[in-house]
């Protein structure tokens, strides 16, 4: 299910193709700086978390974190890419202030990670298949704050040296939509790998962004690159601007110059980067400081041995043992938590009932997708912070399936669950709620409600048999839902019959 | 007795063990010499205080009986190597102001050993040249002059004031650093010895860097035992750089045998340049004569590569500089000239921070690392120098050391050179190749010029073998019997 | 190849270091001459030979990822030429 024909933007002249390519920078989640033993902790005082090394004292040196190395590797085999064994780092040299030694330990001719494949799941439920050319270890670089002060800028070490995979991936990307489900796929694969926390707000995530336009079928345009785009929506926002004005520009006779330009989030518009005017020659050459990287095949091997289950072969063993729909499935594997979540609950409601998880794969999906993500989403609560346990639902679960409580009841007893925390058998007893199928007890119910609603009884017998409807839910009322909806139905149909 | 500044580094250590004198009164000597050895204008940064302060420690610890092997010994270091809380300028005005907050793996390891700074000693503007005339700080004063002549000659470079302190006498034994030959050339210029361990040997973690594949600190001596001393001190393994090997350090002292019998030494025909002074052939084949009286071999070898090995060294050295220089941008620490934004702050900086050397190889590193030039310039001598190296290898196949000059010349006067960049890097011709290499080198002062300066005979061994370096060099001081001093002319009477 | 003013102008840029106009003709030459001397490499055939990275013939080692160091701002600002409120300041950039 690949999607066939891409999505092409209307202009003036007639159809424009949108090509995109991303280099995502994803901070490995290590403890300690790729070449220095400094922290990595996200928010401190400036300048605290900053080695020797990170402000480029004369005479220090860069010594490799193996973390940081697994994680590149493991990251790698997430996205089914080559894994080098031999691997250099290079100097690129570039002057500023944020960049202490006036030059960035990177990967330039030697990768550590090659060639990839990402299956990037679209919006409408087809797939799309996005090549990954490359994936390579580099340092972060500070910060400067412009607004400070009205003559200075500031600089800030603290983020000098962390270790960054940067993710590149081939021109595949036709809309600003999938830019942004590959984004999401992205992420998603690295939490599932734990080799970054992909919090896009505080910067472990950020995207550089290529676009170009040109005529179907014609050779590619020339770029830009959208610098440093920090969520998926500025992501889309700005691919959607970018490619609206490189259309407006060539439809008026201007040619595309090739530039650096910024996303700014306050105008939804990109600009120019003055500072990146210049052109760079970066004088790209080995870092004589370090050697090269070389793996063993083992080493792979025994980072491959301990790989999670992916979210894609996740969502087919649920959509496969579980039965569920491909949509429902979708949803659960997005987030790994989510996905944790909803396999305990399973487990725990296939211990109860001794039912197997594909007769119950739907219902719990169901349950979770729209139940618990509804009420989380309200809240706007990460999975982790429910108030309803995996083994909690699972009880709620049971006793909807063992005919304890009604559908109905079900939904109000997850509420209280939600609200306090109760287990459902508790909130079911306290209440009173346990549904009632006791033929003689219902039969009382049902011969009032033919008795006191006459009209009601002769319209049905006329034969307009929606109103056997107002029959039940009067009997409901009645009954606060404890009333089997099954043997009402039964019961009145017969006596109405009559 | 004979003075205290005339001791070697090893016979001070055994009267200092013998309570013949106090660390104190060592150290007090050495203040007094270097004092009065300003003419030379040797050191950057005396350090008398804290070098009274170190040898009073040590007096301490000789009597409590825990003396270390450099106890209470007074030595210079070259002002490459960061001295925490001592400023450390490279030489340059650009680090002019920086007083590091760490210590240099080396030092740390020298004092670690009981050694005691005298101060931080001139050198060429971040170790670039080979006569110590580049320093921001102005040249530095070789002892040695030719007989009967007044004119200035340089110590060499680029440990110049390292080469000078030790010759004349104000140091016991000082640090150099040597990238293409500034620990051998300048012991050469100024009758001393100086070794330049394998690549890897000394950290190089706390040296300020000029080129990273090339670096190497070593120990600059009057002896060939001393030289041994101080380098095992100076050695070891460090976590902290990546270049650095893992390799047990040998007792060096233990290697000076003077047994060479059956050992081979090769001696490489391509050394043999144009233009080469009658006195160095000279001195070079009664080397091989001495190491033949004594039981060697001697066999040509031969290096094919040789005359590629400086035009190599001056795209790959120049490029390593030209980043590793990058830092200096009035950012963090050193100099900062105003600017009226950021590009005016650096160029100014840089532009004035850098003396007119140092510019030239930062700007054809630049260039040789530039788009389009990369592979023509810095790809091909890599390459280039993947095949020196194997020259050496297929050499010491066949023999257990090389022998040869250590520079073309005897010291030549100030200003003699300065004008031509080119005939400046000819002085490194023999020490270069190992340099590229990373073979361990060592000058050993082997006679006297018709004009009374000193010459210098270099062996070099294979990677790690130290140990044979200093064993041959220790026969080859034994015969030499270099006894020469230079004239005191600078001590006024 | 001669280097021409032109070029000293770029790689002077590219270097940051601000180079007199009066001096470029000066160093136009003598980098022209330092560059006709390494160009002597040309003499070598290096086909098939892998440049040479590093002279140590050993494995690049790899530290375990520990917090060793930090938490010094004041060494790390002890050199600096100005700074204000933990940080170094530098003239405005815009950006
Ligand atoms: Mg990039
Ligand atoms: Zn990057």
């Amino acid at each position: 299910m690949t999607s066939p024909t891409p999505a092409l933007l209307k202009g003036e002249t007639g159809e424009w193709e949108l090509i995109i390519g991303l280099e995502v920078h994803a901070q490995v989640s290590s403890q300690s700086k790729l070449f220095s033993g400094a922290s990595t902790e996200f928010g401190a005082e400036p300048n605290t978390q900053v080695s020797l090394v990170d402000t480029a004292f004369p005479g220090m040196l860069p010594v490799i974190n193996d973390y940081c190395v697994q994680q590149a590797v493991r990251t790698g085999l997430g996205l089914n890419a080559r894994i080098n064994l031999r691997s250099v780092f290079d100097r690129k040299n570039y002057f500023y202030p944020d960049l202490p030694p006036g030059y960035q330990i990177s990967q330039y001719k030697q990768p550590i990670v090659g060639e990839g494949i990402v299956t990037v799941d679209l919006p409408d439920g087809s797939v799309r298949e996005v090549g990954i050319e490359r994936l390579h270890l580099e340092q972060d670089a500070g910060k400067s704050l412009h607004d400070q002060h009205p003559k200075l800028t500031y600089v800030d070490l603290n983020r000098a040296g962390v270790a960054l995979m940067e993710i590149v991936s081939k021109p595949d990307l036709r809309s600003a939509e999938e830019a942004g489900a590959y984004v999401k796929k992205l992420r998603t694969i690295l939490r599932y790998l734990g080799t970054c926390d992909g919090n896009m707000e505080q910067g472990s995530l950020r995207c550089d962004v290529n676009v170009s336009v040109r005529k179907p079928g014609a050779p590619l345009g020339t770029r830009c690159e959208i610098k440093n785009v920090n969520s998926v929506r500025f992501l889309q926002q700005a691919v959607e601007f970018e490619s609206r004005r490189q259309i407006d520009a060539l439809e008026a006779g201007r040619a595309i110059k090739q530039e650096t330009r910024l996303y700014d989030a306050n105008t939804g518009e990109t600009r120019s980067m003055r500072s990146k005017e210049e052109a760079h020659d970066y004088r790209y050459f080995p870092d004589p400081d370090l050697l090269p990287l070389e793996l063993s095949q083992d080493y792979v091997e025994s980072i491959r041995g301990s790989l999670p289950e992916l979210p894609d072969a996740k969502r087919a063993r649920f959509e496969k043992d579980l039965a569920i729909s491909h949509y429902h499935a979708r949803v659960l594997v997005a987030e790994k938590e989510s996905a944790d979540y909803f396999e305990a609950f399973v487990a725990a409601v296939e211990k109860r009932t001794t039912k197997s998880g594909r007769d119950i794969g739907q219902d719990c999906a169901n349950v979770v997708v729209t139940e618990l993500f509804g009420a989380l989403n309200k809240d706007a609560k990460p999975i982790e912070a429910s108030p309803i346990t995996p083994d909690a639902l699972a009880g709620l679960q049971a006793l909807k399936m063992d005919g304890t409580i009604s559908g109905p009841t079900a939904k109000k007893v997850f509420e209280e669950m939600y609200a306090t925390g109760k287990q459902a058998a508790a909130i079911v007893e306290e209440k009173g709620l346990r549904q009632v199928s006791d033929t003689g007890a219902l039969e009382a119910m049902v011969d009032k409600v033919i008795a006191d609603n006459p009209k009601q009884v002769e319209q049905y017998r006329g034969g307009k048999e929606t109103v056997l409807t107002f029959f039940v839910g009067q009997i409901m009322k009645a009954s606060r839902g404890t009333a089997n909806p099954a043997v009402i139905n039964e019961l009145l149909k017969k006596k109405l019959a009559r | 007795m004979a003075a205290l500044t005339d001791l070697s580094l090893a016979d001070a250590r055994d009267g200092l063990k013998a309570r013949k004198f106090s660390a104190t009164e060592l150290t007090r000597a050495h203040v007094e010499a270097m004092a009065a050895a300003r003419p030379l204008n040797a050191f950057i940064t005396e350090t008398p205080e804290r070098a009274l302060a170190m040898a009073a420690e040590s007096d301490k610890r000789i009597a409590a009986g825990t003396a270390r092997p450099l106890e209470g010994l007074p030595i210079a270091i070259k002002d490459l190597f960061c001295t925490k809380g001592v400023r450390t300028t490279a030489a340059s005005h650009i680090l002019e102001p920086f007083v590091p907050t760490y210590e240099s793996a080396v030092t740390q390891k020298l004092f670690d050993d009981g050694a005691v700074m005298l101060g931080k000693v001139n050198l060429d503007e971040f170790a670039m040249g080979s006569s110590n005339e580049t320093s921001y700080f102005g040249p530095v004063e070789n002892p040695w002059r030719r007989i009967g002549e007044n004119r200035s000659r340089v110590p060499g470079g680029s440990s110049g004031g390292s080469a000078a302190a030790v010759s004349g006498r104000f140091a016991l034994a000082a640090t150099g650093t040597d990238t293409g030959g500034s620990i051998r050339q300048p012991a050469a210029f100024c009758g001393i010895v100086g070794i330049k361990p394998t690549y890897g040997r000394c950290s190089r973690w706390g040296i300020v860097a000029f080129a990273s594949s090339l670096d190497q600190a070593g120990p600059m001596t009057r002896t060939v035992k001393d030289a041994a001393i101080m380098l095992r001190s100076m050695s070891g393994f460090d976590p902290k750089d990546s270049t650095s090997v893992d390799m047990a350090v040998p007792d060096y002292e233990k290697a000076l045998t003077g047994n060479i019998k059956g050992l081979k030494v090769g001696i490489p025909e391509e050394y043999r340049v144009d233009g080469m002074p009658k006195e160095i052939e000279a001195i070079w084949s009664k080397g091989a004569e001495w190491l033949k009286a004594a039981g060697a071999t001697i066999k040509p070898v031969k290096l094919p590569l040789t005359k590629y090995a400086l035009p190599t060294y001056y795209i790959v050295a120049p490029a390593e500089c030209s980043s590793n220089l990058a830092r200096y941008d009035g950012v963090r620490f050193g100099l900062r000239e105003k600017g009226d934004d950021l590009t005016g702050m650096y160029e100014g900086t840089r532009g004035a921070g850098f003396g007119r050397e140092v510019r030239r190889r930062i700007l054809i590193g630049t260039y040789v690392l530039s788009a389009g030039y990369y592979d023509a310039y810095y790809l091909k001598a890599q390459r280039v120098r993947a095949l020196i190296a194997r020259d050496f290898a297929n050499a010491f196949k066949d023999v257990d050391v090389l022998l040869a000059p250590t520079a073309p010349s005897a010291a030549f006067a100030r200003g003699e050179k300065t004008a031509d960049p080119i005939a400046m890097y000819l002085n490194d011709v023999f020490t270069v190749p190992a340099s590229l290499a990373g073979l361990p080198g060592i000058s050993v002062p082997a006679g006297l010029s018709g004009e009374g300066l000193p010459l210098g005979l270099q062996l070099i061994g294979r990677a790690y073998d130290e140990e044979t370096v200093l064993r041959t060099a220790g026969v080859l001081e034994q015969a030499a019997q270099f006894n020469a001093r230079p004239a005191t002319w600078w001590k006024q009477n | 190849m001669a280097l021409d003013k032109a070029t000293v102008t770029k790689i002077a840029r590219l270097a940051r270091l601000r180079v007199a106009e009066t001096e470029k003709d000066g160093l136009a030459g003598e980098l022209s001459n330092i560059l006709s001397f390494i160009e002597q490499l040309d003499e070598v055939d290096t086909k098939g030979v892998e440049p040479m990275t590093s002279v140590v013939a050993v494995p690049l080692r790899r530290r375990t990822d520990e917090v060793t160091d930090g938490g010094k701002p004041e060494d790390i600002l002890a050199n600096a030429p100005e700074a204000t409120a933990g940080f170094f300041t530098i003239p405005k950039v815009i950006e």
